[in-house]
């Protein structure tokens, strides 16, 4: 099988290329610890990565984003479906939801700092909620979506409400739940950085604080890099995930 | 023995009191211009609609039955074809609703499959299809659990003269070899003609004429109103 590159492919490599190579030149005639070269960030990182500090940091962050991603998307779901299936779960929780949903998430940060205090349940129940409301919200408009069409046509055709659900509307809101999954699982990484900022002492924000108290900005720029990394993998593998399941019918 | 039997069917914004007999076996056309209610009135039969009057299906009161264990074929206007589904499992949808072995399903959609010339579209999906070609899965969908009644609204409207002729021959033949009793909505008086044992003339929710397709279409071209 022959691999065809074409020029959109490799077309994004030409503005990163450009970018680094300011970075390094800028970085080099600036002089100060302030503004470090690329190469100077790169060898910081693998120094970090050689000594461990940086795997244990990434390994700390990636478990709370983990916990609180998974449960406040399986959270989500369910709420999600419930209201998309139940007009009497829709009327009690949507205007709960509508009110909270637009909250920023770090304006839950000192309400949870009082509420669960600085332990490992802050940072997971801080991803929780950031994961939460927007997966229960396309959950449910991507349910409420399907045509009806579809749904008399399956009901004419012998299917029951159950089998209606899982063979019909839940495949056809797919799209829906992957755009909030997708966009929450960058978002996830945004938010742990945020809590281990303020209140966590290992993970890649403490790293990223730590940089700051050392003045050491090689450290904080290493930082910014892995978390720039993880949140564009963790979206990658939800629209490659979206592609698999979606991609032959879309 | 009437197969379909409709006592003063009527609903709050369409219908009003319709009675109407169709026979085991027939053709019958429903024929009217857009609004006249004609899909309503198969929405009724097929449950989808709530409506006040009586439905019967073999002499069984069908009121309180839900439209999935009315045991109907309906083939929609936009036929609504599974998109997340192909043409294979679009068709063996229902087999699978009602818990078929998976051998049976197999057995079952190939032979539909092969009777509607579409073995080859078995792995396509819906956005992968023509026009006609639709149409041909959405009936065999519809057909595929060998329903007694098969509804039909205005199936042929979106479709090019060529296709739309070939699909009526199939369809002349599909109701012989499988014994279907069809009612068939549509706006055009060509194709009533040329489909219909017995066409009713639906306008503004009530049951105008009835007749066979001579009686009618002669009539509407000396009185069109």
């Amino acid at each position: 099988m022959k691999l065809k590159i074409g020029k959109k492919d490799v077309l994004f490599l030409i503005p990163v290329i450009i970018f680094l190579s300011l970075w390094e030149i800028a970085g080099n005639l600036a002089h100060t610890p302030l503004f470090p070269p690329l190469s100077r960030v790169l060898a910081e990182m693998f120094r970090l990565l050689e000594n461990g500090i940086l795997l244990k940091s990434l390994e700390a962050s990636l478990l709370r984003v983990l916990a609180g991603y998974i449960l406040g998307s399986l959270f989500g779901l369910f709420i999600g479906i419930l209201m998309g299936i139940s007009r009497i779960a829709e009327y009690a929780l949507r205007p709960l939801i509508s009110m909270l949903f637009p909250i920023p998430i770090l304006g839950w940060l000192p309400l949870l700092m009082l509420w669960i205090g600085i332990n490992e349940a802050l940072p997971i129940t801080l991803i929780f909620i950031c994961t939460f409301f927007p997966v229960a919200y396309n959950t449910f408009t991507g349910i409420r979506e399907v045509k009806a069409e579809y749904i008399k046509a399956a009901r004419t055709l012998g299917a029951s409400d159950w089998f209606i659900f899982w063979h019909v509307i839940f495949p056809l809101a797919l799209p829906n739940i992957f755009t909030g999954l997708r966009l929450e699982a960058g978002m996830a990484w945004r938010s742990v950085i945020a809590a281990e900022m303020f209140a966590i002492p290992v993970g890649i924000g403490a790293l990223l604080m730590n940089g700051e108290n050392l003045i050491r900005v090689d450290i904080i720029m290493t930082c910014l890099i892995v978390l720039s990394i993880m949140s564009v993998f963790f979206e990658y593998i939800f629209i490659w995930l979206e592609k698999k399941t979606t991609g032959a019918w879309r | 023995m009437a197969l379909i039997c409709l006592k003063n069917i009527a609903n709050s914004y369409c219908l009003k009191n319709i009675n109407l007999t169709i026979q085991d076996g027939e053709l019958m056309v429903l024929l009217g211009s857009t609004g006249a209610g004609k899909s309503t009135l198969l929405n009724v039969i097929a449950g989808l609609t709530p409506y006040e009057g009586e439905v019967y299906f073999n002499g069984r009161n069908m009121n309180l039955i839900p439209p999935e264990k009315r045991g109907i074929g309906y083939l929609f206007q936009d036929i609504a074809l599974f998109p997340h589904l192909c043409a294979y499992d679009n068709i063996a949808f229902s087999l699978r609703a009602a818990k078929c072995p998976k051998d049976e399903v197999k057995r079952r959609v190939e032979e539909i499959m092969q009777l509607m010339h579409i073995s080859h579209l078995k792995d396509r999906y819906p956005k992968e299809l023509s026009g006609g070609e639709k149409q041909r899965v959405g009936l065999a969908r519809a057909l595929v659990r060998k329903p007694e009644i098969l509804l039909l609204d205005e199936p042929l409207s979106s479709l090019d003269p060529a296709t739309a002729c070939s699909i009526r021959r199939e369809l002349k033949q599909l109701k012989r070899e499988l014994k279907l009793t069809i009612l068939y909505v549509t706006h055009n008086y060509a194709e009533a003609g040329e489909l219909a044992d017995r066409i009713a003339v639906i306008m503004n929710g009530e049951l105008k004429r009835l007749g066979s397709p001579e009686e009618i279409l002669n009539n509407l071209t000396v009185n069109p109103s």
